[in-house]
């Protein structure tokens, strides 16, 4: 079936346009960009709102295998499809982890299954994510993982990991790595400095990730390994991570939607909600780490979706669960910087979904003829509260809960047809 | 009168005059207790738990007997060693003790936030026996009273608080009780055991100590938890005495009425000389533990009033 989606506002990460305009999909891709409407074709009326590229969401946590009760395959499926997420990286951080060719088909067939977008996963880099030996590379890259990672385990034996680097580089394996200092940060709960000391809570240094970044950039350097980084959120990093690029390393690094939209001050009154990997840090952090989005230094925004049971968040700050689900609300969260007029819509696509695709060697993100006709319509501007217990994860530990928020999403693609319609 | 808490939770919610208004109405429960007769009525009839999930002895003792002599029914739980260890949570003990319809409950837990915590699932006040390294409002407001009854007033002095800030609720509550009454705070530690960013609170900090002890009016000595050792936060006893423990000779730089204080329990010959804190020209010590029982016997009585009227209210709005 073709379609034909006339009077849109086409955001177009690539060219970094953003101009009313059409666009025709056949056969699950686009077929043409400001074409000719064909004999035939079914007709969407966007009504000037905006139609971007899906989001691909960069390490999403999933809880199968191990803790189906806090997120499935297929909730946050629909809760991606909801959210304008088409397509998902899951982390290998399950319980057990992936980290053999057998769990890996298991979860692919699994989310194939479930799930109404695509799921992609990672693999872990060690086995049992220990952080000692690595795991099978080239049979994991033959079951189809697209990237290496411990999740926010720091593999802390440098030789393994060096070891690791060099044998994921011959395959040409991305290597996703959690930057920080494991010493440093052992026990923390939020950033160190006068917050944390008012609320009396374990901090980490901001420096600490700056530490461990450097030590990844150093083996970088010394294997020529493709390294990403999955969360930069200190001004304190930008300055390493710029001069790799410039050196010509191959490295790209990501962060989360929570450290560009909240502060440390956010968590208040032990709200442990608010609780996240790393903590959350100060304003002049986020407002460096916005400036590194559009600048083009920070390449992915991503949600970091972590599902946690309400028991494992109602209880004392230091010993909750940390983490927050953020399929449904990282585009919504994300039009806050477009509001507060520090991204543009293109700039804005660029990290939630070219930048991603890109990096992990995917079709997806862009609207140009030939890609995947993974589309979302949204109004960037409907207002509404929202509310945790509407999400449609399986856990609602969200720290938006009662925002007022903007930008709604009202119909998501994903290979041409349609997997949502905002009611 | 004004005190219009409904749980003391920490200083940081009280305003300079309800924290005057504990300190005045501590100063009668002092008249009382220094009777033969401790007798009062005032928390006749309600009942007060006491849930300690970190051992304590002291501070126990301290809040069951001003319990008990305001009249109160008062039962301890020794939760460290019983549902806690068959893996109950904080709330589920919190909600079996609030269906038994306490009046007060006074908790103490190892984690920072964890009385707010509660605090907010049950519907009787709760006054913070120290939470974590977040705060312990009634020590602060015990030191409160004794310094005010030692120099007269509770503004417009040099304090010195002296020993392991990093991890003490002490040091937090006292910081920023006065704060809040305009005195002028000096810190003194090692630097591993100063917490980051406290700068930014307004005080002054110093790792000599003769430095920060010059002219000071009040020095206050915190504890230094020996579990500390092991942490690495000092090279050794014997070292951290030589520099941060009080004696005779580093006390001569403050002021020559300069009082000493010391929250308890003492490690004699670590952070202070044994012979300075029981000499009674100098050392309050013995007195803060006096004041610490008034104390909590005006906040409890303040919390009372606070919670029979709100259930005035709430039976009063039945009616109509």
């Amino acid at each position: 079936m073709t379609l034909h989606f006339t009077n849109a506002r086409l955001i177009n990460p690539e060219t970094g346009s953003d101009a009313p305009g059409t666009l025709t999909v056949l056969g699950g891709r686009i077929q043409a960009v400001n074409g000719p409407r064909p004999g035939g074709a079914m007709e969407v009326d966007c009504a000037g709102q905006c139609l971007a590229p899906g989001i691909v969401d960069w390490g999403v946590k999933i809880g199968e295998p191990g803790e189906r009760h806090k997120e499935s395959f297929r909730s946050a499926g629909l809760a991606a499809a909801a959210g304008g997420v088409t397509t998902l990286i899951a982390r290998p951080d399950t319980n057990p982890p992936i980290d053999t060719p057998e769990m890996l088909e298991f979860v692919t067939r699994r989310a194939a299954e479930a799930s109404p977008v695509r799921i992609r996963h990672m693999a872990a880099l060690t086995k049992g994510r220990d952080g000692h030996e690595m795991t099978e590379i080239s049979f994991l890259l033959d079951a189809g993982a697209i990237a290496f990672t411990d999740g926010m385990k720091v593999i802390t034996d440098t030789k393994a990991l060096s070891r690791a680097f060099v044998y994921a580089k011959s395959l040409g394996a991305l290597v996703v790595c959690h930057p920080q200092e494991p010493g440093l940060s052992i026990g923390a709960a939020a950033t160190s400095g006068k917050f944390a000391s008012l609320r009396g809570l374990p901090g980490v240094s901001a420096l600490a990730e700056r530490i461990g970044l450097d030590r990844d950039l150093g083996l970088v350097e010394m294997t020529g390994a493709r390294y990403h980084a999955d969360q930069i959120t200190t001004a304190r990093s930008l300055p390493a991570l710029e001069r790799a690029k410039k050196n010509g390393l191959d490295v790209t690094a990501g962060i989360s939607i929570h450290h560009l939209t909240l502060n440390e001050l956010d968590v208040g009154d032990y709200r442990t909600f608010f609780k996240v990997t790393p903590p959350l840090r100060s304003e002049d952090d986020r407002l460096a780490m916005v400036e590194a989005v559009a600048e083009g230094v920070i390449d992915v925004i991503s949600s970091f979706h972590t599902p946690a049971d309400e028991e494992s968040k109602r209880l004392p700050f230091e010993e909750a669960a940390s983490g927050a689900v953020g399929l449904q609300t990282l585009l919504p969260a994300a039009l806050r910087l477009y509001h507060a007029g520090q991204l543009d819509l293109p700039s804005l696509f660029r990290a939630l979904a070219l930048n991603p695709a890109k990096r992990l060697g995917l079709p997806q993100g862009r609207l140009a003829e030939g890609a995947p006709a993974d589309l979302i319509l949204f109004n960037p501007d409907t207002p509404f509260v929202l509310d945790r217990f509407a999400l449609l994860s399986k856990s609602k530990n969200t720290p938006f809960d009662g925002a007022r928020m903007e930008g709604k999403v009202m119909a998501t693609w994903v290979g041409g047809t349609q997997v949502f319609a905002a009611k | 009168m004004s005190f219009r808490a409904r749980h003391l939770l920490g200083i940081e919610h009280l305003s300079p005059q309800e924290i005057t208004t504990v300190l005045d109405l501590a100063d009668r429960y002092v008249d009382l207790n220094r009777r033969t007769v401790k007798q009062s009525d005032v928390l006749s009839g309600m009942t007060q738990i006491n849930m300690f999930f970190e051992n304590s002895t002291r501070t126990q003792a301290s809040f069951e007997l001003a319990g008990k002599r305001l009249g109160a029914d008062v039962m301890n739980m020794s939760v460290a060693q019983s549902s806690v260890k068959k893996g109950e949570t904080l709330i589920d003990t919190a909600m079996t003790l609030n269906a038994m319809q306490p009046d007060l409950l006074v908790v103490r837990h190892g984690a920072s936030g964890a009385v707010n915590l509660l605090a907010s699932k049950v519907n009787c006040a709760v006054l913070n026996a120290g939470d974590g390294r977040h705060e312990h409002p009634t020590q602060a407001l015990l030191d409160a009273l004794t310094i005010r009854r030692a120099k007269g007033r509770i503004q417009r002095l040099t304090v010195a608080i002296c020993g392991d800030i990093a991890h003490s609720r002490v040091a937090r509550s006292n910081l920023i009780l006065l704060g809040k009454m305009e005195n002028r705070i000096r810190l003194i530690a090692p630097p591993t055991l100063m917490p980051a960013g406290v700068g930014e609170f307004g005080c002054e900090l110093f790792d000599d100590m003769r430095a920060g002890l010059e002219g000071a009016d009040v020095v206050m000595m915190l504890r230094l938890q020996k579990e500390r050792m092991d942490g690495g936060f000092i090279p050794s006893e014997r070292e951290y005495y030589h520099r941060y423990g009080l004696d005779a000779e580093k006390l001569a730089v403050a002021k020559p009425d300069a009082i000493v204080m010391h929250p308890g329990p003492m490690n004699r010959g670590v952070e202070i000389d044994g012979e300075l804190a029981d000499d009674i020209n100098r050392s309050v010590i013995q007195e803060q533990v006096e004041m610490g029982v008034a104390v909590r016997m005006a906040c409890m009585d303040l919390l009372a009033r606070n919670l029979r009227a709100e259930r005035g209210r709430k039976a009063v709005g039945v009616m109509v």
